[in-house]
């Protein structure tokens, strides 16, 4: 089981590696003083990602002496229930977006709130289908007619062009 | 005067038949999401801003502002009701909101915190109109070293509030900071911070894609993991006597009322401070001058007044550096002032010389937010309590396609779309750990500010700090700067050194 002692002390070691990529990529720019220019382009991400790497080394050291509450703290970082709860609402976001690279917003969006409302909220069928058509119609009706800001739909593009010729 | 002839004129902006709309949809809309629980203004905001490119800037923003009005009157309503605030900045209403919820007299917590919330707004307002002014003219007068200066109090204050876990805080505001420097470099044009060489990085990271990723998908997870208990909601009978009399026993609390509004407008004026703190403190204020003290936390009207009439009034507040100075007080003025740059407009003094109508007409709409956030939520009551019935795994849903839809439509790339479901994921693993995730959103709107005010103090003085010390405003506001840091700081190691002292 993973505590919230051992989260703690994983995520400061995570983000301090994440703070020295920051500061190599940083430094492909000049980081010093370019006479008559101020500093150069990557100064100010390099020293910034420096204090980064500096507050996850405090966040570490506070860890080892025990100061931090989390750092004694042995209750499960994430509960059995929590844990189901936000892998399932958070993976199934994750599997909407993947899918409207193939199938579109307008085939992942249904999908989504159907296996949502139904499947963890536990609602009839009758609410879940009337909210789950409506959810993307209107989004239709909004970001593409009122917008005009063109969703991606993957696939399912040509179905829309008969509705594109009733609209433009 | 010149000031009422302005808001004259701002008035007849707010007034015309779009914007009016728009200030009533924005002001139910706002008391809706502030009544959800775990949803506050700047959730509402952040995902509703890019829904905003409908209509021009200055319609936007008054629909913006009224959002964040409505939700300082909506987040009474679930602490009352639910005894769960709808939004930290509710957290002070549920002490005695929920004890008089309790006995059965919600109805008089939710019109006292409505009519409370009236007042804090109405006086925050006229403060606003009487300040914004003067204050504009004179941070006409700010170079690049004073902006800096302003921008590490903005970052201060943070820390300031952060509680014990300064690393933390730090921690939040370095990487927001870092994230706003990735795309071209705005002095030489190079390309930098190019993550695995995607194409897409070569735009930046826009403001939005963090901010609905943290406000929107993070909070969202968040709110899913702590409301999966059972809530409970009591009953309230409403009728029209019963509301006047609640007005009635309002008067006794006149006194906090006006000194939780004084109280809040003034926090919420201090960069990154906004309506939390402003809303406790105006609570230990009236429980303080209380003939009654003993009485609070166990239901007394006063102590709902007070912090709504002080949240109410933050949030004004909060407008005030964002619009005369360009930094935000509060992480929804944030997300706001990222918007103003989208909509192409410079923020900072030059609004009330260049943008006029922008800036009066947002100003007189907050009187006319004011004033339907009041009408709304005290003759709707009943409707707002069924709302609190609606099952958060039907709008759960909702709000994910919200953010996704509308993280989408800034930049039209999946790229963004992906970006902000990491920011999400890890900004709601991260806030379990106590990293506070406000620092981050501000930073990511103020770096590029930051940066370039940053690079040219530097060129004026050739490399030397000394420039943002010696200039008399900008030293001032460096020295508080830097006080406002090291107090926190040094508190912290006062206690751990001697452990046994409170």
């Amino acid at each position: 089981m993973i505590t919230e002692r051992k989260a703690e002390l994983a995520m400061a070691v995570a983000m301090a590696c994440f703070s020295i990529y920051l500061m190599l990529k940083s430094a492909e720019l000049p980081i010093g003083w370019i006479p008559d220019e101020g500093p150069g382009g990557g100064a100010f991400p390099f020293w910034l990602a420096s204090g980064m790497l500096i507050c996850c080394v405090l966040i570490i050291l506070r860890w080892l002496r025990g100061i931090s509450p989390l750092s004694r703290s042995y209750k499960p970082y994430l509960s059995a229930t929590a844990l189901r709860l936000v892998l399932i609402s958070g993976g199934s976001l994750g599997i909407m977006v993947a899918l409207i690279h193939f199938i579109g917003v307008y085939g992942a969006i249904p999908l989504f709130m159907i296996f949502y409302m139904r499947v963890l909220g536990d609602h009839s069928w009758w609410v879940t289908l009337v909210i789950g058509i409506s959810t993307p119609i209107l989004t239709f009706l909004f970001f593409e007619l009122a917008l005009t800001i063109t969703l991606p739909k993957g696939y399912t593009e040509p179905l829309f062009y008969p509705i594109y010729d009733l609209f433009y | 005067m010149d000031v009422i002839g302005l808001l004259i004129d701002g008035f007849l902006v707010a007034l015309t038949p779009l914007n009016l709309g728009l200030v009533i949809f924005g002001c139910a809309l706002g008391l809706f999401i502030g009544a959800m629980p775990g949803l506050g203004s700047v959730n509402g905001v952040a995902i509703l801003l890019p829904m905003t490119f409908l209509v021009p800037p200055t319609s936007a923003i008054i629909f913006l502002a009224a959002i964040y009005y409505g939700d300082m009157y909506g987040g009474a309503i679930s602490s009352i009701m639910l005894g769960i605030p709808g939004a930290s900045t509710a957290v002070a209403t549920t002490f005695d909101g929920r004890p008089l919820a309790l006995k059965g007299l919600a109805d008089q917590a939710l019109v006292g915190a409505a009519v409370a919330s009236f007042v804090g707004g109405t006086i925050s307002v006229v403060l606003f109109t009487l300040f914004a002014p003067p204050l504009a003219e004179v941070a006409l007068a700010f170079g690049a070293p004073e902006e800096f200066a302003l921008m590490m109090l903005a970052f201060a204050t943070f820390i300031g509030l952060g509680g014990d876990e300064i690393p933390k805080t730090l921690f939040s505001i370095f990487i927001g900071l870092v994230l706003s420097a990735v795309g071209l470099d705005i002095i030489s044009g190079e390309p930098r911070l190019i993550f695995g060489d995607l194409p897409s990085f070569f735009h930046g990271i826009n403001f939005l894609v963090l901010a609905i990723g943290i406000y929107g998908i993070g909070e969202m997870l968040w709110t899913i993991e702590s409301n999966s208990g059972k809530i409970d909601l009591t009953r309230a009978t409403v009728s029209f006597s019963r509301i006047l009399d609640s007005m009635k026993k309002l008067s006794s609390s006149v006194k906090s009322v006006f000194l939780g509004s004084f109280l809040g407008y003034f926090v919420g004026i201090l960069p990154a401070a906004g309506a939390t703190p402003g809303s406790l403190m105006a609570y230990g204020v009236a429980k303080a001058i209380s003939k009654e003290p003993e009485t609070f936390g166990k239901g007394n009207l006063e102590g709902v007044a007070a912090p709504e009439a002080a949240n109410n009034a933050a949030s004004t507040g909060s407008m005030l550096p964002m619009l005369t100075l360009g930094i935000p007080g509060s992480p929804t003025t944030a997300v706001l002032l990222g918007g103003m740059v989208i909509w192409g407009l410079k923020p900072g003094p030059m609004l009330f010389v260049e943008s006029q109508e922008f800036v009066w007409g947002l100003i007189a709409s907050l009187y006319v937010a004011n004033i339907f956030a009041l009408v709304i939520n005290v003759m709707f009551i009943p409707l707002f309590l069924w709302v609190l019935r609606i099952p958060f795994s039907i709008l759960a849903p909702i709000i994910f396609v919200l953010c996704i839809v509308g993280g989408y439509a800034p930049t039209q790339t999946m790229h963004d779309i992906w970006l902000m479901f990491g920011f999400g994921v890890v900004g709601y693993l991260m806030r379990k750990l106590n990293y506070p995730m406000a620092p981050a959103v501000l930073a990511i709107v103020l770096g590029p500010l930051a940066e370039t005010s940053m690079r040219q103090s530097l060129l004026i003085s050739q490399g030397s700090f000394g420039v943002c010390f010696n200039r008399p405003i900008a030293g001032v506001i460096m020295v508080i700067a830097i006080a406002m840091f090291l107090v926190p700081v040094m508190n912290s190691i006062r206690k751990r050194l001697r452990p046994d002292t409170p």
